[in-house]
């Protein structure tokens, strides 16, 4: 049975790009040129294997091809379901990966074209990220002011792990952008692989490099606050997607004592942590990995606040059974903030086109 | 650490009055010379001629400007001059005797682990570990030593802790936990067989040089950073631990996590669990629920101990882990010590408390039952 309140907003969903043919139309035609005389293979990132168990839910799977593919996959599957009114499409094609600043320019700019074409065009429930080169801070910059006029265009899409941590002050263009577009930032799981998926080397297994993405969340959340980038960009929403928040507690905790023995180092951060990630921070739902709802609450009580989540399936990758996309426990009241007040209150452009 | 705190609390009683074990001292060197006595003719020239580098960028000191001197309490200094830490009659003053220390666990530090040159590394190691017994634990029977190894190399580092497997005075074999490769790849797997084999626990303390950037995302630009970091590169040295099958192999294998904190390890547990069912498909080798063996192989030690705003939130996080995985370590001489008087801030009952700190160390460093 599904807990969830009619109308819910879904911010965090991932539309796939089918085929690199899919983006020729989209492409410059140095591009499409390019992709053919070079046979320039698909960009679909290590960090989530098409035929991986988590990249796709069983009964999501189509007999073929990507998971959600086309619009009507999408419709049947991830919004009508769960009744949602509105949800985040952040499409994961591997565009930070690529090593040529040029190329990933190009890419970012053929996938948000064919975003808004092939999905937002032809579904009124969708809002998207802009897909951004994070290569190249300038050129990343244009591309958020030129989708940044398209109002359905809510949000700037980063990985959680890219060449340098993402507090770092020549990433600050883009918050800057993102403060004046009013777009939040979303970093969501995935790494551009330029580094090793951990600090202590590449991993064996998939499960590792899966389970160590909240560990990139956590140490990008030290550098975005400790560089100053909220000091800096007050009004600025940063949204951690695809995260998990059980550890955000044990890591504010962490990361204010250190603050309180270090601050020396870092004078501007006038505020402890946790108060920056109350007024600044979002998290979204899934994956939601407590193991019961008695547990759940107390993690929500050592959050000490009810405005940091946001409701997410994860669609289509598999992090629930059935519609219960909400895990048992929540009151209702919270489940609303979290399913409708918290996105209302986080995306400033969600609500301006709808109807 | 650096508050002003309110003194006269009625914890500093009860605290001092049951003996307490230290699961983190670092005993410093007054000098480069005092391993001289185990360190052969070629190697005291070679640290002469080309230092001993570990895989970062500095002729001497930290990847990060450290907050104090030797990152070390002020006055941690002894009255005969030297580093904190490195005069045994100031230590025994300042802390063994003011604390009430029963049992303290040396980890010795700088002292060759990550050297670029493995032979190098490994001759440091071995002097490290001839130094603890001359200069430490035959000195104060209230000091344990850690079989400080080379674990770059890990046949050289099994070799080493063969040799004081029979040894008391040795109680936990040591690694840093910035390993060149995630800490269960097979490449260390000699080191865990021969820890297993001894009796002894894997102690993994914070820092280390394995060359890779300190975040997975790169380097970052604060030693705030690098502080809190030590959280996920432990975080990620234990999931390879059990990812990779490291405890299901060596099912009375233990480990101790040293010096990043211990709140993180239920949500991790709680991840690995998730996301282990889902795909447990890769992993056909694991036959428990990860959170089962870090529920029975892995303790922590508690210093730098995170601090809520509501205490009694740690409350549900140490019943999560339960009151046997805490190890309580104070990390004297270094800045953030740990005041024991003021370290378990939240109700506790006298069975929990005795575990926590002193009972658990007993259960796991072998000798030490008391």
């Amino acid at each position: 049975m599904s807990l969830l309140p009619k109308g819910a907003i879904d911010c965090d969903i991932h539309p796939s790009v089918p085929s690199i043919q899919a983006l020729m139309p989209y492409l410059e035609d140095h591009w499409r040129e390019q992709v053919i005389i070079r046979g320039i293979d698909e960009l679909n990132s290590i960090s989530y294997p098409l035929g991986s168990p988590l990249t796709c839910r069983a009964d999501w799977r189509p007999k073929e091809g990507r998971p959600a593919a086309s619009v009507e996959v999408v419709r049947s599957q991830a919004l009508d379901p769960f009744g949602t009114s509105v949800a985040i499409a952040n499409c994961l094609y591997g565009i930070q990966l690529l090593f040529s600043e040029d190329m990933a320019a190009a890419f970012a700019r053929a996938v948000n074209d064919w975003l808004v074409k092939e999905w937002l065009d032809k579904e009124p429930r969708l809002r998207g990220s802009i897909v951004v080169p994070t290569q190249n801070v300038e050129m990343a910059v244009d591309e958020i002011n030129r989708c940044a006029a398209d109002r359905r265009f809510v949000q700037i899409l980063l990985l959680v792990m890219g060449d340098t941590p993402l507090g770092r002050r020549h990433h600050w263009p883009i918050y800057a952008a993102a403060e004046k577009h009013g777009l939040a930032v979303g970093i969501h799981a995935g790494s551009a692989y330029h580094n090793p998926p951990t600090p202590v080397g590449w991993p064996s297994y998939y499960t590792e490099d899966y389970v160590g993405q909240a560990q990139a969340f956590q140490t990008q959340l030290t550098s975005m606050i400790c560089e100053g980038v909220f000091t800096k960009f007050p009004h600025l929403k940063v949204v951690l997607l695809e995260s998990g928040f059980t550890w955000l507690p044990a890591h504010l905790w962490r990361l204010t004592k250190y603050w309180r023995g270090l601050r020396m180092e870092i004078p501007w951060v006038d505020r402890a942590p946790a108060d920056i990630v109350r007024s600044n921070v979002r998290l979204s739902l899934q994956p939601a990995d407590a193991p019961d709802a008695a547990t759940l609450m107390k993690i929500m009580d050592h959050m000490q606040s009810d405005e940091l989540l946001l409701f997410s399936t994860d669609y289509p990758h598999a992090q629930f059974d059935g519609t219960a996309a909400i895990p048992a426990g929540l009151p209702e009241s919270l489940v609303r903030k979290i399913a409708i007040d918290n996105p209302r209150a986080t995306y400033a452009r969600l609500m301006e086109t709808v109807a | 650490m650096n508050e002003i705190r309110s003194q006269g609390s009625p914890d500093v009683a009860s605290a001092s009055k049951v003996g307490l074990g230290d699961g983190d001292i670092h005993p410093a060197r007054k000098g480069p010379k005092d391993f001289h006595p185990w360190l052969a003719k070629r190697w005291q020239d070679h640290v002469d001629q080309y230092g001993s580098p570990g895989r970062q960028g500095w002729q001497s000191g930290p990847a990060y400007p450290k907050s104090q001197p030797n990152a070390s309490r002020r006055d941690a200094v002894p009255p005969e001059g030297g580093r904190p830490g490195s005069s045994l009659a100031f230590m025994q003053t300042q802390h063994l005797d003011a604390n009430n220390i029963e049992l303290g666990i040396l980890n010795p530090l700088g002292s060759g682990q990550g050297v670029q040159n493995p032979e190098l590394s490994a001759a440091l190691c071995h002097a490290t570990n001839e130094w603890q017994l001359a200069e430490w634990t035959s000195k104060d029977n209230r000091l344990r030593a850690s079989v400080v190894v080379p674990y770059e190399d890990p046949v050289t580092s099994a070799a080493e802790i063969r040799r004081y497997a029979d040894n008391p005075a040795f109680v936990q074999v040591l690694l840093l936990s910035r390993t060149a490769e995630p800490m269960g790849s097979r490449k260390y797997w000699p080191i865990y067989e021969a820890a297993a084999e001894a009796g002894l626990p894997v102690g993994v303390h914070a820092f280390g040089y394995g060359g890779h950037p300190v975040t997975p995302a790169g380097w970052p630009s604060y030693y705030i950073e690098e502080m809190t970091g030590h959280s996920q590169c432990q975080q990620a040295g234990l999931t390879s631990l059990v990812v990779e099958g490291v405890f299901e192999r060596w099912p009375t294998l233990k480990t101790v996590m040293i010096e990043a904190g211990f709140a993180w390890a239920p949500s991790l547990a709680w991840r690995l669990d998730k996301h282990w069912k889902t795909l447990r498909s890769e992993t056909p080798h694991l036959k428990r629920l990860p959170s089962e063996y870090l529920r029975e192989q892995v303790w922590w030690t508690t210093q730098p101990m995170e601090e809520p705003d509501a205490k009694e939130n740690l409350l549900d996080t140490i019943e999560w882990m339960g009151w046997d995985r805490l190890i309580f370590a104070t990390d004297y001489p270094h800045w953030d010590f740990d005041d024991p008087a003021h370290a378990l801030p939240v109700k506790a009952t006298e069975k929990q408390r005795r575990a926590f700190f002193i009972g658990n160390a007993r259960q796991v460093y072998r000798g030490c039952a008391g």
